[in-house]
């Protein structure tokens, strides 16, 4: 019994410490306070999309709705590491650079399926495919951008 | 000496319960089975906190309450490492903390294929009066659950669990299929099971509005799980096995919960399970840690 409540106590006063700290840091800045170096290496995985997917059609292309869920999808899973207006952090890179925004639809859905795993890139398949095609309409509407500038997002 | 350890526990409680609600979350995308695992590991960095509830019928014997609470870590993209701390009430009897797990998940492929094999190493330090049923293995059956706590606590238990798990998502379904071999640290012999799952999004188009009721929020499946015998007699006979329909539930606040009525399907196992969890996912847990330890610029 004592060793529980020693365990339970330590957990849970490790998670307060760690949630107060992180919450007192301004967690829209990218991380080290400036915006991410731009390092067009770390678009190089788009270049391994296979023939076959890059030439893949995003089948929500016409659908009005897709970008708004797309807006909401992407502020749900990817926003974390990525950003709230995509423009990369520590953890992974901007999507408003030009690599990402000159790929094709099947480039960018064939990466959010397979994931960058050894980078740390989560596989998205859990993510049902038509709510992956949502996820790239809504990343292709958000335009290039200068890589050192960091716009914000469109609303939907 | 108790009551100060009740205080504690009371104290440790309340501390984790408001740093939970208040940290920042992210909405979990998760599967709803309690036994089967598809090939989907924790986002990194993120930290899933979860409570799930086995309630059991006992035929001859008292009914019982099987919990645990899991703490699930998203290590790297490719590993996701576990800890559960069991513990179970059985009426008329007593309630007993029964051990803990440590679980770790491996993703060995670099990329999604049809199917996607991971593999599962489980250290378990219980004792014998665990009863949370996470999975059907060797030729467990419902009147092992007879002896009394007093009793079954006294055996300890420590067990390598080894698993493969082989998922594959088709057009929105996830199917599963999972093999486990066991090991007693002891002179037992291995014992085997096996779980399967299938499950799939009520919609697959998410709605361009938030909404906490979308059908997308809900998973509905099915998993059938029980044991293989062991090394000395492999086979289905005496062993138990159970049919239990699941739906999970992902709120866009963070907060997921799962309901599953479970059927035996033989005489060996249980006549009737209803287990229900919640969980909730913190997301980048790992970067809060390291902050901490970093301190400000």
């Amino acid at each position: 019994m004592k060793t529980i409540a020693a365990a339970l106590a330590v957990c849970a006063w490790f998670l307060v410490v760690s949630v107060v700290l992180a919450q007192s840091q301004n967690s829209d800045k990218p991380a080290g306070g400036a915006t991410p170096s731009y390092d067009p290496s770390v678009y190089a995985e788009l270049q391994k999309a296979p023939k076959k997917a890059r030439e893949r059609t995003n089948p929500l292309e016409s659908d009005p709705d897709a970008v708004a869920a797309g807006a909401i999808l992407f502020e749900q899973h990817c926003a974390e590491c990525h950003g709230k207006s995509a423009e990369g952090r520590r953890k992974a890179p901007s999507l408003r650079a030009p690599e990402v925004q000159n790929a094709t639809p099947g480039t960018l859905f064939w990466l959010l399926t397979n994931g960058v795993v050894r980078k740390n890139m989560p596989v998205w398949s859990k993510l049902p495919e038509p709510q992956r095609w949502q996820l790239v309409r809504y990343i292709k509407s958000l335009g290039a951008s200068d890589p050192a500038a960091g716009s914000p997002a469109p609303k939907p | 000496m108790v009551l100060t350890c009740r205080l504690a526990l009371f104290g440790a409680l309340c501390l984790f319960l408001v740093s939970f609600c208040s940290a920042p979350s992210a909405l979990a995308q998760e599967n709803p089975y309690f036994v089967a695992y598809d090939h989907y590991l924790e986002e990194p960095g993120n930290l899933e906190i979860e409570y799930f509830s086995t309630f059991g019928t006992q035929r001859g014997g008292n009914d019982f309450h099987g919990y645990w609470a899991e703490f699930e870590y998203g290590a790297t993209a490719w590993w996701t490492t576990e800890i559960y701390l069991d513990g179970q009430t059985t009426s008329s009897d007593s309630t007993v903390f029964t051990g803990f797990r440590w679980e770790n998940r491996f993703r060995p492929l670099k990329r999604e294929h049809f199917i996607n094999p991971i593999l599962y190493v489980e250290y378990e330090n219980k004792n014998g009066a665990d009863k949370i049923l996470k999975e059907g293995e060797g030729h467990d059956v419902e009147s092992d659950f007879l002896v009394s706590n007093a009793a079954s606590r006294r055996e300890h238990i420590h067990e390598i669990e080894l698993k493969l798990i082989l998922s594959s998502t088709f057009k929105g379904w996830n199917f599963t299929q999972n093999t486990l071999a066991a090991k007693n640290l002891s002179s037992s012999p291995w014992e085997f099971g096996y779980a399967l799952g299938a499950s799939r999004p009520l919609a697959l188009k998410a709605s361009a509005k938030r909404c906490t009721f979308c059908p997308q929020n809900f998973v509905a499946g099915v998993e059938m799980y029980g044991g293989l015998g062991d090394s000395h007699s492999f086979g289905l006979h005496d062993t138990a096995h159970y049919l239990a329909p699941v739906l999970g539930w992902n709120l866009p606040s963070g907060w997921g919960l799962r309901i599953s009525p479970g059927f035996g399907l033989n005489d060996n196992s249980h006549q009737f399970l209803m287990r229900w969890g919640v969980s909730r996912e913190i997301s980048g847990f790992g970067s809060m840690v390291s902050r901490l330890f970093r301190g400000r610029k």
